[in-house]
């Protein structure tokens, strides 16, 4: 890596988590530490995805990020600018597990209502709507309502909302948690497309293995009870053009799918630290 | 009269694209059923009615000093058909008569009139409370129960209070009249179901909805009009359906204790104190009563057939 690069991926990381713990106080002042030290550098245009099993933090780390909740310790920095300001300032797109559409909004114009909430004119939000419809390829569904829509195509109508106002970081929990494997799987050859052409960088959540292998260029594996990153696994299963179908058959992608099961199961990594290896 | 509004709740899933096409036909009988099952249970209760007083003692069913059903004479079970047949008649043998059905159309406008009057102001309050006690959880904590002790009260115990307050109202060319304490009065009703309800809808959105209006950064009033309240109107509906009806028993019974001349409440008295010598009469009013209930649940339906955008999520009742 040269001192420019560097240099400059210090200046804009697209995220800078430092030190992060996270406690939630419960009844009768019992704690639960939900996050334990937490250091996280994502560069701008990377994909990162956070695994782990139910509990281990995932979620709660995505929410800091996007300041729906606040950390105990420690700084989170997005874009150089705090958490706050970041979400103020709309630095980031956001889907959730389930698409989270308003019924009563048309497909467009509940792609629309960001820009709508931040007061962009009528010309402009029907050009970046159907800009976006075309990109999730739903251009024929534009008056329809979220109850005439299939489950994967609601969650395609929320991560083209998601992306309306062109966010440099896209912070995704779960998107496909709730689809069957067939529309999962085109939807992560259609995310990879997509945030190829964006050129977002993207914090995704899952608990799927393969997923997070296909889809991502560091798979961040982390451990319940407390939180903790157990280590970064970095995916070198080319550029985003290459991550066509013919991937999930390939022996790279399986080799990186066992190493991703072995650390989450804590046998010792043999020779992956991912971080060092980059 | 809640066959409107359940009926656009169930055609919901071909909605937006069902034109005057070919789905038309088996919708057609399903509300021409509908029509005939409501004049039917009409009918029913007319049945019932001449049956008990052809076939019931006259003196009623008695079980030892209790009657537990009326007697059947005419005097206290007129004929329906002499009830209709009275509309048609003349209210009196003076200069003044006019037929009855004309005499009680005129009192249930005004008394439909002045419900309005208090459905509007009640349905304003109801939400600003509403409103408030979403903004403020403190506001709810401290409101709430006042609400809900609000209608323990009597009305009959507020009547006579309201007309003495507004009274002594004065300012400029504004002089209180005995309406407004009747619509007050009506307001008073109505308010209570629209600010629970109301805040059961503003308080309905998941918590996935919320924290998506957060992280765009956008403030609690946006978020109220965006947000809350389209996603309240499925809860809002019902509790405006219940404030209307409320409203109008508020107006009837508030215009027979403030003494309120012109409406219903008041000729339900006068011709109930004549039904010695026209028993049927004493129906008149009660048939305007209710037309008046139906012209107020048919508003509704009809606002909630304006606001069919928002129930999309709704699942029929």
């Amino acid at each position: 890596m040269s001192e420019a690069s560097a240099a400059s991926a210090v200046e804009v990381a697209a995220l800078q988590v430092t030190g992060v713990d996270k406690i939630f106080t419960g009844k009768k002042k019992a704690t639960i530490t939900a996050l334990e030290k937490i250091e996280l550098t994502v560069a701008p245009g990377e994909f990162v995805s956070l695994i782990g099993p139910s509990g281990c933090g995932k979620s709660t780390l995505l929410r800091l990020i996007a300041d729906l909740d606040t950390p105990t310790t420690g700084t989170i920095s997005v874009f150089g600018k705090t958490a706050r300001q970041a979400r103020i300032d709309q630095e980031y797109g956001i889907a959730f597990q389930q698409a989270g559409l308003l019924p009563w909004r048309t497909v467009t114009a509940n792609i629309e209502l960001p820009l709508e909430l931040h007061g962009v004119g009528a010309a402009a939000r029907k050009a970046r709507s159907a800009e976006l419809l075309s990109l999730v390829g739903l251009s024929d569904f534009a008056e329809s309502y979220p109850d005439q829509l299939s489950g994967g195509m609601q969650q395609r109508v929320a991560i083209a909302r998601s992306l309306a106002e062109s966010p440099r970081l896209l912070l995704m929990d779960e998107p496909f948690g709730a689809l069957d494997e067939m529309t999962r799987e085109r939807m992560q050859t259609e995310l990879v497309r997509v945030t190829a052409e964006t050129g977002a960088a993207v914090v995704f959540v899952t608990h799927s293995i393969p997923e997070a292998v296909y889809l991502s260029n560091r798979v961040v594996v982390m451990s319940p009870r407390p939180g903790r990153i157990r280590d970064i696994l970095t995916v070198s299963l080319g550029s985003a053009s290459e991550r066509t179908e013919q991937l999930r058959e390939n022996e790279a992608f399986f080799e990186n799918v066992s190493k991703v099961r072995e650390l989450l199961h804590g046998e010792a990594p043999v020779g992956i630290r991912g971080v060092e290896t980059r | 009269m809640t066959a409107a509004p359940s009926s656009s709740a169930r055609a919901k899933p071909a909605r937006p694209r069902s034109g005057p096409g070919g789905q038309n036909a088996p919708r057609g009988n399903a509300v021409l059923k509908r029509i005939a099952f409501g004049v039917g249970g009409v009918l029913l209760l007319v049945v019932l009615w001449e049956l008990y007083k052809a076939l019931g003692p006259a003196s009623g069913v008695v079980v030892g000093d209790l009657t537990i059903l009326p007697r059947t004479t005419d005097l206290a079970m007129p004929h329906v058909w002499d009830m209709i047949g009275r509309l048609f008649g003349e209210t009196g043998s003076g200069r003044n008569a006019q037929p009855v059905w004309l005499a009680v159309a005129q009192a249930a406008v005004f008394t439909l009139g002045v419900a309005a009057v208090g459905w509007v102001a009640g349905v304003a309050v109801g939400l600003l409370l509403a409103v408030l006690m979403q903004r403020f959880r403190t506001a709810e904590s401290a409101v709430l129960p006042w609400i809900i002790l609000s209608q323990t009260v009597p009305l009959i115990a507020i009547a006579p209070l309201v007309r003495r307050w507004g009274s002594q109202l004065e300012f400029g060319d504004f002089t209180w009249e005995n309406w407004m304490s009747v619509a007050v009065i009506a307001s008073y009703l109505a308010f209570f179901p629209v600010s629970i309800g109301a805040l059961r809808g503003l308080n309905s959105p998941d918590a996935i909805h919320v924290e998506l209006f957060r992280s765009y950064g956008v403030g609690w009033w946006k978020t109220l009009f965006t947000l809350r309240l389209p996603a309240s109107v499925p809860y809002l509906l019902p509790a405006l359906r219940l404030a209307a009806a409320n409203a109008v028993i508020g107006t009837v019974v508030a215009e027979v204790s403030i003494g309120l001349r012109g409406g219903i409440g008041r000729m339900i008295i006068e011709y109930a104190q004549q039904a010695s010598g026209d028993p049927a009469k004493t129906w008149a009013p009660i048939f305007g009563a209710i037309a008046v209930g139906l012209v107020a649940a048919g508003f509704i339906a009809l606002l909630g057939v304006l606001l069919r955008r928002y129930r999309r999520g709704e699942v029929p009742a």
